[in-house]
């Protein structure tokens, strides 16, 4: 089995996209790319096609909301390339809202539901998806209740003071 | 001839025996046999929704065996099934399945609200936009077991104090039916 190393695909990924690649770093020795919102697609696209690379499968894809950050909304995607037995995470951060990035299920087909999902809780639209309605939710739920904002429930709420329980 | 009660059949078969020339005869109320024989042949649907769906896979097996009670043909269709164990929580979007389900299930039906989000949404009772607060806002529960998850012994527990009810009389249909005017 042909053996990967982080700096080579960092180094292919900076020579194929010069000023694409955002930040590089290894949390817990994962190598993880941040890349700009804009080229996501054409970078996932390559390393799938890339014969060395291979990343022929999607783990899992998934949004985040960070309220207080500069970029508020981001996209993260792992996959894996089985012919090297190596795993990698990319990001890519917007402050568009509502977020748009482009779908994935034309290269991969497992991004559908995982995209629907991303939509269902933090309201990111994805262009091109074939069917994005929400997934988990019901359907008349308004609002993403995975973003910081949500409220979780009636604020007025007098169970749940602290003198019933004793405190 | 003398009647007597004393040749009384243990339980649980309701009924006198009284002694006659040549053997005995059984004197018993119809409802009473039938609710005896619906007690201990309850049919339970398949159906869990999370953790607590393995503690009644749990009770379902070997070790716990409640075909011991009369439960062991677990239905997958509600058609052929007499009582529903909500094993699980109950999130908004399963809320109308779980009503179909129960509507389709022929009379008399019962139902075992299993654990504490069955009971009143549980541990999602705060902070929740998606757990329903308890099964009972959707059907009537007969039978509330307390327990995050409940053990086994508790669901048998709970089973048998549900055979205990139908025994001891009738059911919410047939109280509707005798006194329409009240609300159960
Ligand atoms: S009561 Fe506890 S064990 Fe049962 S479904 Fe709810 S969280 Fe899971």
């Amino acid at each position: 089995m042909a053996t990967l190393e982080s700096q080579t695909i960092i180094d292919a990924l900076e020579q194929q996209f010069p000023g694409k690649v955002v930040a590089v770093d290894h949390p817990y020795d994962f190598l993880t790319i941040t890349i700009a919102h804009g080229s996501i697609k054409d970078v996932v696209r390559y390393l799938y096609n890339e014969p060395s690379f291979s990343f022929r499968f999607l783990t899992s894809c998934c949004g985040m909301h960070y309220p207080d950050a500069p970029q508020k909304f981001a996209m993260v995607y792992h996959l894996h390339s089985f012919t090297t037995n190596f795993r990698i995470r990319l990001k890519a951060f917007t402050n568009e809202d509502p977020p748009v990035f482009p779908t994935l299920t034309d290269i991969y087909k497992g991004a559908n539901w995982m995209e629907r999902e991303a939509y269902d809780f933090f309201g990111f639209r994805f262009t091109g998806h074939p069917d994005l309605r929400r997934i988990l939710n019901m359907d008349s739920l308004e609002g993403w209740p995975l973003r910081k904002e949500f409220p979780l429930e009636d604020p007025f709420r007098k169970d749940k003071d602290d003198a019933m329980f004793g405190r | 001839m003398d009647v007597t009660n004393e040749n009384k059949i243990p339980d649980p078969f309701p009924g006198t025996i009284h002694q006659t020339p040549g053997g005995g005869i059984l004197v018993s109320k119809m409802d009473q046999v039938i609710n005896w024989a619906r007690s201990n042949s309850l049919w339970p649907l398949v159906f869990g929704t999370s953790c607590c769906a393995i503690e009644m896979m749990s009770t379902a097996s070997a070790k716990y065996d409640w075909s011991r009670f009369g439960f062991e043909v677990a239905r997958a269709t509600p058609r052929q099934a007499d009582v529903i164990i909500i094993a699980g929580t109950i999130v908004n979007k399963m809320a109308p399945v779980l009503k179909r389900l129960y509507d389709q299930m022929a009379e008399p039906k019962y139902v075992v609200a299993m654990g504490a989000c069955a009971t009143s949404g549980g541990p999602f009772f705060y902070n929740t936009y998606s757990v329903v607060k308890g099964a009972d806002h959707i059907i009537p529960v007969d039978v509330y077991i307390a327990g995050c998850p409940p053990r086994p012994e508790a669901l048998i527990h709970a089973l048998i104090t549900l055979q205990e009810k139908i025994k001891s009389g009738m059911t919410r249909e047939q109280m509707k039916m005798e006194k329409p005017e009240q609300s159960f």
